[in-house]
């Protein structure tokens, strides 16, 4: 495996997209992880007598219409967009995964059912079923979580039957089976491995959805409740507030362009790299 | 040549489109936006501010009506006498008042309204308008003679209210859906979640309306409000919802920026009877850990007048009190330890939708953190705000602005949101019930007020602002709100 690794982490230097998508994605994370043990104010401190302040050396990228510093809450946002889409996808992989791994295996009238009932979720629009889940659950980042974890199951569900499918048809397989391996080992052992690759591009470019679902029902008031910044939420904020503090709406703004797009050239990058096919045709 | 001839002639028929367009008539509807939808649109069966800015003075009118300068005007009735002993009101009606379906209004009408209203199984929002009331008399056929129990000052003014209009015994019943009153408009449709019409009623008893409609846009979302504005989809708003877009506006020269007051005192509603809240020490800290004007400045971008009590500041008998309680959070912490509370404790704040209290709450919570209040920000629909904080009162704080005209009665009610009961608060307001005489009448009040303050009933905000925006050659319309009204009657277009 580390032979992989280092192969994995050699080709991705010539990769642009990959470098690219790779250090806005690891300073996104990284930022994330820096609002834990530090930010430059609070975030709860509403100071009106210092309401849009230009930006300085105290105030970076300046204040809000609460005389909050705006880069402070960009940071913390950052780490809420992490934990929504990060727990999010955990849901959606933690259990499409099984559900794809299990239908494939199992074929027959299990894998109609699993399927049909996938294609049933699949079939809402994303954000409409989180903004039902969320309506339904009451507002909140948990419920939000659940919300767009609930919407992901089909995509993992789907991806790992599908690829899962090609690799049952493999002769190796079929020497597992005739070693006595059961349906489950096999899954487990031969298949999950064989898509891991597939999976975790998938799961990049599904991280960035979360990013942006989680913005969407936090700008729709669905999302993160106040005090706790969200992107979203400060771009809901700063919708009235356009005329007169324009930057209110274009740091998050630009926040959120810049990580999904980050996101997004890490996965092209990724696939492009730990795609089989591809690389055998390199 | 060929082109420069095309161009004259385009000039021209643009110049001539142009005048003939500018010699027409001057506008006759009006789009008007309106931030909350109404459940329905009977004021007779409702609190909701929204049908009284809706129907109020348009399409229902009562006995009296209340003028923008909150002064009592007549109305249905043309003239009144009032006995002696201050108990016996005779109202004269205009003659020849038809409602909107043809009928005529009379004294039987009156007499039904007003007996409907008191009734015991009534869904009258302000019953306590008709408390005073003894009996309704007919004595002839345009004459109805009011007996009350009790001599009440501002008996005219409470038959002044959207609650007491008058209503046809055949159509009351309807009147959620089919709205049929007397006024200078007539109910036309209404498109749910989308807008409200009125027509003007061309066989209206007084002086006819200048406008032949008026469209009633709702509109919720601040941002979208800000749009319509603009793009002119909509006229004119009373109150917008926005109150940081004010400087946008101003600076705009096609539209006309009044900033005048309401009957809105903005206040931290407390729960009296939940524990810690049912402390006097609790709710006097918190008074004095309010910052009154960062809220101001930050949720209202400075619109606003401090208030020390639940009391209009415009009203003549208004006591400024906002000293009472200046900025301390020294003295915040020494009650919170006095009463129990050294580090403070938690609490959850349940905020209705408008901008007052959403921007309000998270300030307000920021500024109870600094004594170690914590409140849990919950954002509720007016719905459930309805249903949670007002009638079921489920809730430890909220935020809420009472447009009521001068409802510092309120706080003597047996069953009201703030669970305040106190039993020498209500004997006050009995006594001023009883007392006639100007002077006494603002004494009381001053030590009404005195009260609340004293004993911190709710933490008081703010006088809210009215932010009225509309198109500058929209005449007519309300500079102040004394009442929740949208009175069209006078407006009109100049251009």
């Amino acid at each position: 495996m580390p032979n992989r690794f280092q192969e994995v982490f050699q080709e991705g230097l010539q990769h642009r997209n990959f470098i690219i998508g790779g250090t806005i994605t690891s300073a996104f994370f990284l930022i994330a992880l820096m609002s834990y043990v530090w930010t430059p104010h609070s975030i709860e401190d509403i100071n009106i007598a210092v309401k849009f302040a230009k930006p300085s050396g105290d105030f970076w990228l300046g204040t809000d219409h609460f005389g909050r510093d705006i880069f402070s809450m960009l940071v913390v946002g950052a780490r809420n967009s992490v934990i929504v889409a990060f727990v999010a996808i955990g849901i959606g992989a933690g259990l499409g995964v099984p559900l794809g791994l299990v239908a494939a295996a199992q074929r027959g009238w299990t894998d109609e059912l699993i399927m049909r009932v996938n294609d049933f979720t699949f079939a809402f629009p994303a954000l409409i079923s989180a903004i039902m889940i969320t309506a339904i659950l009451g507002p909140g980042a948990v419920n939000s979580i659940i919300a767009i974890g609930i919407f992901n199951i089909p995509v993992f569900a789907r991806i790992a039957r599908g690829s899962a499918l090609g690799i049952w048809e493999r002769e190796f397989i079929l020497a597992a089976k005739s070693a006595g391996k059961g349906q489950v080992r096999i899954s487990l052992e031969h298949i999950l491995p064989n898509i891991l690759s597939i999976l975790i591009v998938q799961a990049t470019i599904q991280f960035a959805l979360g990013i942006l679902a989680e913005a969407g029902l936090s700008y729709l008031g669905l999302g993160t409740q106040p005090p706790a910044p969200s992107w979203g939420k400060m771009l809901k904020e700063a919708q009235t507030l356009i005329h007169m503090a324009p930057q209110l709406a274009i740091y998050p703004g630009l926040a959120i362009a810049m990580t999904v797009l980050g996101l997004n050239l890490f996965g092209d990058g990724l696939r492009d790299i730990l795609d089989p096919k591809l690389r055998r045709s390199r | 040549m060929m082109m420069k001839k095309l161009i004259k002639v385009f000039l021209v028929s643009a110049g001539i489109i142009f005048l003939s367009s500018s010699a027409m008539a001057a506008k006759t509807s009006l789009t008007m936006g309106v931030v909350l939808e109404p459940p329905h649109l009977d004021p007779t069966a409702g609190a909701a501010a929204a049908i009284d800015e809706i129907v109020y003075a348009n399409v229902f009118e009562g006995l009296t009506q209340i003028d923008q300068n909150g002064a009592v005007q007549p109305a249905l009735a043309e003239s009144w006498t009032i006995s002696d002993d201050k108990l016996t009101y005779t109202f004269n009606l205009h003659k020849g008042v038809k409602f909107h379906d043809g009928t005529d209004m009379d004294a039987d009408d009156v007499v039904f309204s007003l007996n409907r209203a008191m009734a015991e199984g009534s869904v009258n929002a302000q019953k306590g308008l008709f408390k005073p009331i003894a009996s309704v008399n007919k004595t002839g056929p345009h004459t109805v003679v009011v007996t009350l129990n009790q001599v009440t000052g501002g008996f005219l003014f409470s038959m002044g209210w959207g609650d007491a209009v008058i209503v046809a015994e055949e159509s009351a019943e309807k009147n959620k859906s089919n709205p049929v009153g007397t006024g200078p408009f007539k109910f036309s449709k209404w498109a749910k979640g989308s807008h409200i019409e009125l027509v003007r009623n061309d066989n209206y008893w007084g002086d006819a309306a200048k406008l032949t409609k008026a469209t009633f846009k709702i509109i919720p979302d601040p941002a979208a409000a800000v749009s319509a504005m603009m793009a002119g989809d909509v006229d004119a708003f009373a109150n917008f919802p926005a109150p940081e877009s004010m400087e946008q506006f101003k600076s705009d020269p096609r539209f006309a920026v009044v900033i005048g007051n309401t009957e809105g005192e903005t206040i931290l509603s407390t729960n009296n009877t939940k524990a810690p809240f049912d402390n006097v020490k609790v709710r006097q800290a918190m008074a004095y850990a309010l910052d009154r004007q960062a809220i101001i400045d930050g949720a209202m971008f400075g619109y606003g007048t401090p208030i020390g009590s639940h009391f209009a500041p415009h009203h003549p008998a208004y006591v400024d009190l906002t000293g009472r309680y200046e900025h301390n959070l020294a003295m915040a912490r020494q009650l919170l330890r006095e009463a129990g509370f050294p580090n403070g404790f938690k609490a959850v704040i349940k905020l209705p939708p408008p901008s007052y209290a959403r921007r309000g709450g998270e300030i307000i919570a920021s500024q109870l953190k600094k004594v170690g209040i914590e409140l849990e920000i919950v954002p509720v629909e007016w719905a459930q705000w309805l249903k949670q904080v007002f009638k079921a009162t489920d809730y430890d704080l909220t935020i809420v602005s009472h447009t009521e005209p001068m409802d510092i009665g309120i706080y003597a009610r047996d069953k009201y949101y703030f669970n305040y009961k106190s039993p020498k608060f209500q004997a006050l307001m009995k006594k001023l019930d009883q007392t006639v005489g100007t002077d006494e009448r603002y004494a009381i009040l001053a030590e009404a007020q005195k009260m609340l303050s004293d004993e911190a009933v709710n933490g008081f905000l703010f006088q809210l602002a009215k932010h009225g925006v509309w198109n500058k050659d929209v005449k007519g319309l309300w500079e102040n709100s004394p009442v929740q009204a949208n009175n069209l009657t006078k407006v009109y277009w100049t251009n």
